[in-house]
């Protein structure tokens, strides 16, 4: 058995918090920003919803939280309708949004203070303080947010979001425009909260997020949900990608200090294909590509040209990336 | 019902008035002290009586709604109006609240202020001009519905406006000229009878009329049309906010 963590919720232990079945939107110029949108939410999992700008993301979003009016479909927090039940919904559903919207000459103190009470909260000081000091805010209390850096303004709408305790947390593409301190703060954060049973749905533009955070990942363009996958098996789907080398001289066989690579011949034998995990990297390992073309020239072997191979999703997935930056 | 929720948007919308003190509350009361000083104590000693009422005493209950209405229309319009511009209304839409916390927090702080600032002005009015206070609880009573009606009207606005532009608009172009026409410097029987009845289209004449009933005990129109009146934009107002919270008109897409 592998040493990492059991995994908190999987497709086999259904436990939905949140459900959307059908779920479409059409805006009033006429644009279509989710096509019918089917997602299930596990409890106290962590969720990355990835896509480039434009694919959705945050309508889809906003249409949970009771922002933008869906055109069809059914949405329903732990078996509650969010129309017909939303004071039950709303008040277990925090949400930061994507812009840096807050109330410029409000102090953080009060604004955080507000938003509790807004979501129908009594009062609760001590709580304030623990979410303002888990978010480094506690020295700007008293400061009106006008004065605060855009990485301190983000750190607020998260306070605001946390500030009335829900068990479904809304994260809107929060790494945009924050510093690698903020980010490695708020992911602690995050994690803190879902070790603490809430359920998190972040968005983002980026692999990496989604990969350092997420227990499970849906990729969504153009307002399709194109794939719900757990976070290793979208990984390693993802990952594979492969190294053709056109040889100068076909060879016959694989010479036998290259075996260890797992090499393939193809082209009558001029071309040898190396196939390589290109998350490897970011796991601390090596794609081996360098001890395998040292391996080539201890053999003699000249080589024509090199060409690399991504699995489809990989392709898709780039596709994607390149679109969005 | 969710009382929190109403707390913190009173709470929040009482403290911004705080912090806008001179905007909200010295400004107006300056701009009408200054009528009460130039019509009331300065032309109005040259003025004749009206129904027996010495001028400079019967303009205050005018003068009283104009700001009233004005204040409570800007006051009501820029609490709603600015977290639309600035983005934060996506909190209180959502927010476990319905439209009815939402109105209570907003108008209720907007009328509140209008009621503290009509009341400083009454006193005000006292220090240029002898006042006669017939009806004591119906002129509060007259307050505190006209401050109510008239900050749902401008919630209304608030919402309904896409830019400042439109958000002086209805104060400027609408409200003020139908406060001075509607009476606040003259009684409406002064005028041609032509004039007289196209006044009475004037929803402010009711206001005006009433009011100043409660001042003076004589009035334009009866007492009893004027409260109707009131009541009347108060259910049309109240009935829009509802339709545009149930269809979310103007603050979701
Ligand atoms: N209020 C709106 N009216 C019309 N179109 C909109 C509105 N909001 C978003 N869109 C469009 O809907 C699509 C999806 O937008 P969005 O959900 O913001 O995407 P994402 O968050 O993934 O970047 C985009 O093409 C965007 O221009
Ligand atoms: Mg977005």
């Amino acid at each position: 058995m592998s040493a990492s963590p059991p995994p908190r919720a999987t497709s086999a232990t259904p436990d939905p918090i949140l459900v959307l079945k059908g779920v479409s939107k059409t805006y009033a110029t006429g644009l279509t920003a989710l096509k019918s949108v089917d997602l299930a939410i596990q409890r106290g999992e962590i969720f990355a919803l990835l896509g480039p700008n434009g694919a959705g993301k945050t309508t889809l979003i906003s249409i949970i939280c009771g922002l933008v009016k869906r055109s069809t479909g059914t949405v329903s927090v732990d078996g509650l309708d969010i129309d017909r039940d939303y004071r039950a919904v709303r008040s277990r559903i925090g949400l930061v949004p994507q812009e840096l919207t807050a109330d410029a000459f409000e102090t953080v103190w009060a604004t955080v203070s507000f938003s509790r009470g807004l979501f129908g909260k009594p009062s609760n000081p001590a709580l304030i303080e623990t979410i303002l000091r888990q978010l480094s805010l506690w020295e700007k209390r008293d400061s009106k947010i006008m004065t605060l850096s855009g990485g301190m303004k983000r750190r607020v709408l998260i306070a605001k979001a946390l500030s009335h305790e829900p068990n479904l947390l809304f994260l809107d593409e929060p790494s945009a425009g924050v510093d690698v301190e903020l980010r490695r703060d708020m992911w602690d954060v995050v994690r803190g909260l879902r070790d603490a049973g809430v359920t998190i749905i972040l968005t983002t533009h980026y692999l990496e997020e989604a990969e350092e955070m997420a227990d499970r990942v849906g990729v969504i363009a153009k307002g399709e949900l194109i794939l719900v996958e757990e976070k290793q098996a979208l990984m390693t789907k993802l990952g594979k990608k492969t190294l053709a080398i056109q040889l100068s001289t076909p060879l016959a066989a694989i010479p036998p200090s290259l075996e260890g690579f797992g090499l393939s011949l193809a082209a009558e034998g001029s071309e040898l294909v190396y196939t390589y995990d290109t998350t490897a990297e970011r796991t601390g390992e090596r794609t081996g590509i360098t001890r395998l073309l040292q391996g080539l020239a201890a053999e003699g072997l000249a080589f024509r040209d090199l060409r690399t191979e991504q699995s489809s999703l990989e392709e898709i997935f780039v596709s994607l990336v390149r679109e969005a930056s | 019902m969710n009382i929190h929720a109403i707390k913190a948007i009173y709470v929040f919308e009482m403290a911004r008035a705080i912090r806008t003190v001179w905007q909200s509350i010295v400004a107006p009361v300056i701009t009408t002290s200054l009528y009460f000083v130039v019509f009331g104590a300065a032309i109005g000693s040259r003025m004749e009586e009206i129904d027996g009422v010495p001028y400079g005493a019967f303009i205050v209950p005018g003068l009283i709604m104009l700001t009233l209405l004005t204040q409570s229309i800007a006051n009501a319009s820029f609490g709603i109006y600015f977290p639309r511009f600035t983005g934060t209304i996506y909190e209180l839409l959502s927010a476990p609240v319905s439209f009815v916390e939402v109105v209570i927090g907003y108008v209720g702080a907007a009328a509140t202020k209008s009621v503290i600032l009509g009341i400083i002005i009454l006193i005000t009015a006292s220090f240029f001009v002898p006042l006669r206070l017939e009806h004591p609880l119906w002129m509060v009573g007259f307050l505190v519905l006209t401050a109510v009606t008239f900050s749902l009207f401008g919630f209304i606005i608030g919402i309904w406006a896409d830019g400042f532009e439109k958000l002086q608009f209805v104060p400027l172009l609408i409200v003020t000229p139908l406060t001075f026409l509607g009476g606040t410097f003259y009684s409406i029987d002064m005028l041609p009878p032509v004039w007289r009845t196209i006044t009475l289209f004037n929803p402010v004449v009711y206001l005006i009329s009433g009011f100043r009933w409660s001042f003076t005990g004589t009035a334009d129109v009866g007492i009893e049309v004027s409260l109707v009146m009131i009541l009347i934009f108060l259910a049309v107002c109240h009935g829009a906010v509802w339709w545009i919270f149930k269809t979310g008109y103007r603050l979701k897409s």
